[in-house]
């Protein structure tokens, strides 16, 4: 049920402010230096993180909780037992490779 | 494209679903989400493995048809799946016909619009000189 609920409230993040991120990423990079320094310096806000961050997890929540719907579509896994454990790991899923990827850009890595 | 009748046996004999055409909506959603599936990893996989990521860099990225093909195929479905996404949620909360139509329009012309400039600006570094 929460995970249904996030699978589409992800979805509708992606779509609106995934998708506009990514457009307006393209266009300040083919936009020459000056443009690309502003998209820079939003990314690196201390809101840019957080709305940067947040999308990261949207995608691996969405990712997984979709690769759970299609399983489901085929029929498989609606047994209780099974359906919660599934659903709870996409939780997991998301959350570990989220702060994996945010580990590795913000820390000793790079 | 085809893939094949998608329609319930009782739908081809009556020759209409609720939507008219809700298999083939249904269908594309999933197809397009396991495209996206490898098309999300490559950008995330992508970003990590380049050296860096200043202007001149992702440039030479995108400049490169390696970058710039599954960058434009990412743009394409990735518009179209948010499309057929919202289309769900908005025709699950959305009942009053005119209110359905006018938000399922602008939600298309935001999505064929978006996916305009985002083509343009990936067109402008793949076929400009590198900076």
């Amino acid at each position: 049920m929460v995970v249904s609920i996030l699978h589409r409230a992800t979805g509708v993040a992606l779509s609106f402010a995934g998708l506009a991120i990514l457009t307006w990423w393209l266009f300040a990079l083919s936009s020459g230096p000056d443009v690309y320094a502003t998209f820079t310096k939003a990314a690196a806000s201390p809101l840019g993180r957080v709305v940067l961050i947040g999308i990261t997890w949207s995608f691996f929540q969405h990712l997984l909780s979709g690769i759970r719907h299609l399983v489901m579509d085929t029929g498989a896994a609606f047994e209780l037992g099974v359906n919660k454990t599934f659903a709870i790991l996409t939780i997991v899923g998301s959350l570990l490779l989220t702060a994996a990827l945010w580990f590795y850009i913000l820390g000793g890595a790079k | 494209m085809s893939r094949g009748d998608s329609a319930t046996p009782l739908g081809r004999v009556r020759g209409l679903g609720s939507a008219h055409h809700g298999g083939e909506h249904w269908l594309t959603e999933r197809v397009t989400s396991i495209a996206l599936l490898f098309l999300g990893s490559w950008l995330i996989a992508s970003l990590l493995l380049l050296p860096k990521l200043d202007q001149r860099t992702l440039i030479e990225w995108l400049h490169a048809p390696s970058g710039a093909i599954p960058m434009a195929l990412l743009i394409v479905v990735g518009f179209r799946h948010a499309l057929d996404g919202l289309k769900v949620v908005i025709d699950d909360y959305v009942h009053e016909p005119g209110n359905n139509f006018v938000l399922n329009l602008l939600m298309l012309f935001l999505a064929v619009g978006g996916g305009a400039i985002a083509l343009f600006a990936l067109a402008r570094i793949a076929f400009g000189s590198v900076a």
